[in-house]
């Protein structure tokens, strides 16, 4: 490690002011500080900081998002083979098609997103923020497996910018960055991200997986929801049917990391456990969803098909979980105070129903959702803090009145 | 005993009243559970013999006495007795800081602007100190033989934090009589054998006010005839005066208490028992790069050179030398002075000498957290933590962090955004005249982001009173 710190104080000159490579010091300070712990100590204040930083604090929800996006690469290849029709191959097989297939998604939103990182920490002269280590995760696992890459670069460098760095950065965004490039990639291309063409990865790659026919079709299964008339009956790509166990254990076709239940809630532990996210915000989003979905299915009706789910199929389906666990929790867009939290999560769970039992538009609703709440989470602070410095001012005329 | 409670999720009250010494004493208790403990080593053990030490040299830092604009009174070369004033403040010219010691002004150093620093008298050894004649018959006459004796200046405000306005009544008197922060003194220790002084300071104390007086303590600790006991359970920052305040009689805008600690009570005991003041000071030396962490007894403003004279450890690591504790204390040098509120002297390593290789990822169990991600976290030791920021700073990101230390009815993050975007109305409303910088010390330790968070204290609090007066 000597040597490597060595080498990076001998190169440092060269990024700092008038060096050769000044255009690119904040990659240099990123690089450095990534390396090695910056020893800057404190000059105000306290003498002492607790280890945790923004770094780890990344880190962790990367972590916590490992068992999806494992589970996503092992379903993709999973099924290409079912829409195939052939049976799967061994593991590893799977697993590199997987990889694979995921790779250059997750190789062009981390290039866009981090590049333009890079270049305004170096405009305004601050240091690289770990923001985007975990939206440049979240945008692959919450996309499609066959949406284009040019779009993902599209909608990710729109996000980054107009969702983020002109409010100033890591911190000061008010919508979460991941869905905002989700949603621009729905609103903009909706021919490519919805429908039933784009779930299932359709080439092989390295002569791993299969070639699937132009003509092949493959829903999801809120798309087939969306679609069906009559009772709902949800099969897969091989038109077995799926039951709650499949939709929890998530080998239905979907979002890259979004179909497992299972995994998700793996990822939610972790999270707990760590303290990174809220439990508060976790559990009223399934409160909520649960509490929607079982009104619209106590009022079930046929015009709207999503109705005929039950509450489990609702909170196992689509991106609802996921949405729960690593999007509504994003300290920065989510609710900030403690009773805020609560409303914030119920919310959330309660319009992804609404939007996708009685919007027959749009057969998911959990993106919205989240959206839609960031927008008010600051509304909802605000009344909980109105209540704080309401009880504050009674305090003060309790004691005039006496 | 009658016992009534009253309660809400933050914290209990119990209001108990029971007989002492014939007298009936009305005791408050409160149980906090908001706040941390940081678990560091170099306490100083129980039973550790204090050391006396003289110094060879004294100084008095006008900046320890927020509020007051200083004035001198003496010049360099001249002759201070202990007790005569070194400096008072602009407006209210009969509140005075006064000389701990008996010696010649050696300097007094100024600053940008020239400021003043600091004042430095060198003791010549003499035991005088300035008699004072103690007239207790009003109000007045104790306000006026304390602001000359410097004790005034040893009490603060709420709101501001500042040296009290001489000209202001309290609401109430709060006095603090534990310290609940890392490797903090035993007040037991502090004031052994100073009963009566304590008792008399208190009675004092209470012709100043025509509220009440309140005494903080951990329970069983103190019983003091003439006060409301407050007895506060729970982890730091539990000795705060704000928490006390907070859930004993909050402070609302206009209103103006008084806070002081118990080690100030006694000494303004002893200046009505003897005449004269008395400016010794226990300190507690503790920090992990102290050798054997004891008690010093020596006088306000002694120098670090002689209190800290073969304690620290001899390795070749840097050193952090921090006079007071690893929350709010100063960071000083060896040359440097101890500061108000002259009670502890902490060293611990700097670590701008440390190399860490990728410390974020790390999972070494002596890394000292309050994250679960941290093994350190789960683990029954004491760490020794250096200086460093361990990160880099950042905008406010996760939220919750600073209300899981803050046992008041408080809202840290939107009243840390009041104070940048200094809006008065809403720093106001949000409780600013409630809190002073060291209310958001365990915040700023716990903050991922790294913000100096006591210093945005300071500032919104100084903008405010620039404002406002």
């Amino acid at each position: 490690m000597k040597a490597l710190r060595k080498f990076l104080d001998k190169i440092k000159p060269a990024f700092m002011e008038g060096g050769k490579l000044s255009a690119f010091r904040s990659v240099y300070d990123g690089f450095d500080s990534f390396l090695f712990t910056p020893n800057t100590t404190s000059h105000s204040g306290v003498h002492i900081h607790d280890s945790r930083d923004s770094k780890r604090a990344m880190t962790l929800v990367i972590i916590a998002l490992l068992p999806c996006l494992f589970f996503g690469m092992y379903n993709t290849a999973y099924q290409n083979y079912m829409a195939a029709g052939v049976p799967v191959a061994s593991f590893w097989e799977m697993m590199a098609y997987g990889f694979l297939a995921i790779l250059p998604t997750i190789v062009v939103t981390y290039v866009v997103g981090l590049g333009i990182e890079f270049a305004f920490a170096q405009w305004r002269g601050e240091e690289i923020q770990e923001g985007f280590l975990v939206s440049g995760l979240l945008i692959p696992m919450i996309c499609p497996i066959d949406t284009p890459l040019w779009m993902i670069a599209v909608a990710t460098a729109f996000s980054v910018v107009f969702a983020k760095e002109v409010f100033g950065g890591t911190g000061y965004n008010f919508l979460n960055i991941a869905l905002v490039t989700r949603a621009f990639l729905f609103f903009a291309y909706p021919a490519s991200m919805s429908g039933d063409k784009v779930f299932v990865a359709s080439e092989s790659i390295f002569g791993l997986g299969n070639n699937l026919p132009d003509t092949f079709t493959g829903a999801t299964p809120l798309g087939e929801v969306a679609t069906s008339t009559g009772s709902v009956v949800l099969t897969d790509l091989s038109n077995q049917a799926i039951s709650l166990w499949d939709m929890f254990f998530g080998l239905i076709p979907g979002s890259f990391g979004e179909t497992s239940t299972l995994c998700i809630l793996i990822g939610a532990a972790f999270l707990l456990l760590t303290g990174i996210a809220n439990w508060r915000i976790i559990l009223s989003v399934f409160a909520g969803g649960a509490v929607m979905a079982f009104i619209a299915h106590t009022f079930a009706t046929p015009t709207y098909p999503g109705s005929m789910l039950g509450v489990g199929e609702h909170l196992c389906l689509g991106g609802f979980a996921f949405a729960a666990v690593f999007m509504a929790t994003d300290p920065v867009t989510a609710a900030r105070t403690t009773a805020g939290k609560y409303i914030y999560g119920f919310l959330i769970g309660v319009i992804a129903i609404i939007i996708r039992v009685y919007n027959t538009g749009y057969p998911e609703g959990a993106m919205l959702a989240v959206l839609l709440m960031n927008v008010f989470a600051p509304l909802i602070d605000y009344c909980v803090v109105r209540v704080n410095i309401n009880r504050r001012l009674n305090r003060k005329k309790v004691l005039s009145n006496e | 005993m009658l016992t009534i409670k009253l309660q809400n999720d933050e914290f209990c009250v119990t209001l108990q009243s029971h007989v002492l010494y014939n007298i009936i004493v009305m005791s408050i208790s409160i149980k906090i559970k908001k706040g941390l403990d940081l678990k560091i080593a170099g306490a100083v053990s129980q039973g550790a013999d204090s050391v006396e030490i003289k110094p060879e040299m004294v100084a008095i830092y006008p900046d320890d006495y927020y509020g007051i604009t200083p004035k001198p009174e003496v010049k360099e070369g001249e002759t201070v007795m202990a007790g005569a004033p070194l400096f008072h403040d602009k407006k209210y010219e009969n509140v005075k800081v006064v000389s701990p010691v008996t010696g010649v002004v050696k300097a007094v150093e100024r600053g940008e602007r020239r400021k003043i620093i600091k004042f430095v008298v060198e003791p010549d050894g003499r035991a005088e100190v300035k008699h004072f004649d103690v007239k207790t018959d009003s109000a007045e006459s104790i306000k006026n033989l304390l602001a000359e004796s410097g004790l005034f200046a040893m009490i603060r405000q709420r709101p501001y934090g500042i040296v009290p306005k001489f000209d202001v009544q309290p609401r109430d008197i709060f006095i603090t009589g534990f310290d609940s922060a890392p490797l903090a003194p035993d007040y037991q220790v502090l004031l052994s054998g100073k009963e009566k002084e304590l008792e008399q300071g208190v009675k004092m104390l209470s012709a100043l006010t025509s509220g009440k007086v309140y005494f903080s303590c951990r329970p069983g600790t103190f019983a003091i005839p003439g006060v409301e006991m407050v007895e506060i359970e729970g982890p730091h920052p539990a000795s705060n005066a704000s928490v006390m305040i907070n859930h004993v009689a909050p402070v609302n805008k206009g209103e103006t208490v008084w806070v002081l600690d118990a080690v100030t009570v006694a000494r303004i005991g002893a200046l009505a028992l003897n005449g004269t003041p008395d400016f010794t000071a226990t300190l507690a030396l503790t920090g992990s790069e102290i050798k054997t962490p004891h008690y010093v007894k020596t006088v306000i403003g002694a120098d670090l050179a002689g209190v800290l004279k073969n304690q620290i450890s001899e390795s070749e690591s840097h050193k952090r030398i921090i006079a007071g504790n690893v929350l709010t204390g100063t960071a000083e040098s060896m040359s440097g002075f101890i500061h108000y509120p002259y009670r502890q002297v902490t060293v611990i390593p700097e670590g701008d000498d440390v190399d860490e290789f990728m410390g974020w990822a790390s999972i070494a169990p002596s890394k000292m957290s309050v994250s679960r991600s941290f093994p350190g976290h789960f683990l029954h030791r004491l760490f020794k933590p250096d200086a460093r920021l361990n990160g880099g700073r950042r905008a406010m990101i996760m939220s919750g962090e600073y209300d899981s230390v803050m046992p008041m009815d408080i809202l840290p993050e939107y009243l840390i955004k009041a104070i940048l975007s200094r809006n008065i109305d809403q720093m106001e409303e949000l409780g600013i005249y409630e809190i002073v910088p060291e209310d958001f010390a365990l915040a700023e330790y716990v903050d991922t982001s790294k913000l100096e968070l006591q210093k945005i204290v300071a500032e919104g609090i100084d903008y405010l009173r620039k404002e406002l007066e």
